[in-house]
C-alpha cells in the first residue's frame, strides 16, 4: 500500500468513522433517555407510544433502515438528507431504541423505596427524575452502554454500503488499487479494535468516577478480559440481545 | 423518482411479492445455518475458557475479543475476498453463512460461559466424587444444566442474527434486501419494495422476542 492512498482514504476515514460514532452516540444518547424515561412515565399513552418506538426501531434491521432513510425518505418528505446526516440519523434513532431499554431497565432497578421517598417529600415527578432516580441510575447503565457503543462502532461500517467515505469504504477503494485484499482487510480490522479498545477504556473510566459519587466500586471482569481491557460481560446478555433485557 | 407525486402504490408491491418469497426463503436459510454454526462454535468457545492451560484459554480469548469488537461488514469482505486469495472458493451465500455464523459464535460463547459458570460448584463436586470422566463431567452433568439456562438468550441472539442477515446483501446474496434493491433498480420505485422489506423485519422479530419471553419465564425457573 502506498503512502498515498493511506493519506488520502484511510486516515480520513478513520476520521470520518470517529466523527459518526460520535455524533450517532449523541443522538442515540438523547433518544435513549428521553424514550427510556417515557416508558416509565404514568400516563399510558406515553408509556405505550415509548414502547411502540422501541419495538419498531429495534424490530427492523439497521441496514435496511438506513437505506430507508436514505432512498425512501427523499420521496415520501420531498426533501433529501446529506448522506452523512441520513447515516446518523439511521444508527441514531437504531441504536437509541436499544438504549432506551437500558435506561428503562435501570430506572426500574432502583428501590422502589428510593420513589416513594420522594412521594413522600412531595417531589414533583420531574424533581424526583432527576434528584432520585437518575443519579442511581446513570452509574449503572454505563457498562451495557459501553458495550452498546462498541456495537455502533461495529454499526458505522454499514454506512460505506452509501458510499460514505469511512474506514471500510477506504478499505474497499484500496483493495481495487493494490489487488491485495489480505493485507488492507486486516489493517482495517485492527484500526476497529483499537478505536473500539480506546472507547472501553474511557466508558471504564467514566464508570469509575460515576459509581464513586454514589460510594460503589465497579466489579472487575472475568480473567482476561479485565487483563485485555476490552468489553464487560455480566450474567445479563448484551443489550443487542433483541428483547429480553429486563 | 419517476413519479414522485404519486406517494404509494400497491401495484408496485403487488410486483415485488414474488421476489420478496425468493428472498425471504433465502434469508430463512442463512439464519438457520448460521445460528447452527454460531451454536455449534461458541460452545466449542466456551469450552476452550474453561481448558486446563492457559496456551488455549489465552489465544482464544484473544480471538473471541478480536471478531466480538470488529464489524460483521468488514469481517464479511475479508473473507469474501481474501479466502479466494488462499484457493478456498465459496458461493457468496455460503460466504456470507459462514461470516455470520463466526461472528454471532463470539457472543454465544459468552452466553455459553455465564452458563456454565451459574451450575453451583457442588455439581462439578458430585461428578468428581462420582469420578465421573472429564468428557462425561461435561456431557451428562453441567451442559444440560447450562444449556438449559441459556435457550432464551441463544434465542435472542438468533433474532439480532436476522437483523443483520441484510449485510449479506454488500457481497450480492439475493436475500430480502437485495431483492428489494434489484426490484427498486428496475422499476425505478424505492419506496414500496423497501418498505414491505423493512415492515416484514419488524414482523418476523417482534413476535420471536414476545415468544422468547415467554420461554424465558417458563426455562429459567
Amino acid at each position: 500500500m502506498t503512502a498515498g492512498l493511506w493519506e488520502h482514504w484511510v486516515l480520513p476515514g478513520i476520521w470520518i468513522t470517529i466523527q459518526l460514532t460520535i455524533y450517532s452516540a449523541a443522538l442515540a444518547a438523547v433518544v435513549a433517555f428521553g424514550i427510556g424515561m417515557a416508558r416509565t412515565h404514568r400516563l399510558r399513552t406515553v408509556r405505550f407510544l415509548a414502547g411502540f418506538y422501541t419495538e419498531v426501531f429495534r424490530g427492523t434491521s439497521s441496514l435496511v433502515l438506513m437505506f430507508w432513510i436514505f432512498f425512501v425518505l427523499p420521496q415520501l418528505a420531498g426533501w433529501a438528507l446529506v448522506p452523512m446526516w441520513a447515516a446518523v440519523l439511521a444508527l441514531g434513532l437504531s441504536y437509541g431504541a436499544y438504549g432506551a431499554e437500558i435506561v428503562r431497565g435501570a430506572l426500574n432497578a432502583v428501590t422502589p423505596a428510593q420513589r416513594e421517598a420522594g412521594v413522600a417529600l412531595s417531589f414533583t415527578p420531574w424533581q424526583r427524575m432527576r434528584l432520585i432516580l437518575l443519579p442511581q441510575a446513570v452509574p449503572e447503565m454505563i457498562p451495557p452502554f459501553s458495550n452498546l457503543l462498541i456495537e455502533l462502532l461495529k454499526g458505522t461500517a454499514l454506512v460505506s454500503l452509501l458510499g460514505i467515505g469511512d474506514v471500510s469504504f477506504a478499505a474497499y477503494l484500496v483493495r481495487l488499487a493494490t489487488t491485495e485484499s489480505a493485507q488492507i482487510y486486516s489493517i482495517t480490522l485492527v484500526i476497529y479494535f483499537v478505536i473500539a479498545f480506546v472507547l472501553t477504556r474511557g466508558m471504564r473510566a467514566l464508570e469509575r468516577k460515576a459509581k464513586a459519587g454514589i460510594g460503589q466500586r465497579p466489579e472487575p471482569g472475568p480473567g482476561l478480559v479485565r487483563r485485555l481491557g476490552v468489553r464487560r460481560t455480566s450474567k445479563e446478555v448484551g443489550p443487542m440481545g433483541g428483547g429480553v433485557s429486563s | 423518482m419517476n413519479n414522485g407525486t404519486d406517494k404509494w402504490d400497491w401495484g408496485a408491491v403487488s410486483d415485488f411479492m414474488p421476489h420478496f418469497w425468493d428472498g425471504l426463503l433465502i434469508t430463512l436459510q442463512v439464519l438457520a445455518l448460521g445460528s447452527i454454526i454460531s451454536f455449534s462454535v461458541g460452545l466449542l468457545w466456551a469450552l476452550a475458557f474453561r481448558a486446563p492451560t492457559r496456551f488455549i484459554r489465552w489465544p482464544v480469548g484473544i480471538i473471541t475479543e478480536f471478531i466480538r469488537n470488529t464489524p460483521l461488514l468488514v469481517q464479511l469482505f475479508f473473507l469474501f475476498f481474501v479466502l479466494p486469495e488462499w484457493d478456498i472458493q465459496f458461493s457468496a451465500e455460503t460466504t456470507g453463512t459462514l461470516a455470520i455464523g463466526l461472528h454471532y459464535s463470539t457472543y454465544t460463547a459468552q452466553v455459553y460461559r455465564a452458563g456454565i459458570e451459574a451450575v453451583p460448584v457442588g455439581q462439578w463436586e458430585a461428578a468428581k466424587a462420582l469420578s465421573l470422566s472429564y468428557t462425561r463431567t461435561w456431557t451428562a452433568v453441567i451442559l444440560p444444566q447450562a444449556i438449559r439456562r441459556v435457550v432464551p438468550a441463544l434465542g435472542n441472539y438468533v433474532i439480532a442474527m436476522l437483523k443483520d442477515t441484510p449485510l449479506l446483501a454488500s457481497i450480492g446474496v439475493l436475500e430480502l434486501l437485495q431483492r428489494s434493491r434489484l426490484e427498486a433498480a428496475q422499476t425505478f420505485q424505492y419506496t414500496e419494495a423497501l418498505t414491505v422489506v423493512g415492515v416484514a423485519f419488524i414482523l418476523i422479530a417482534y413476535p420471536s422476542s414476545l415468544l422468547l419471553r415467554a420461554l424465558e419465564r417458563r426455562l429459567v425457573r
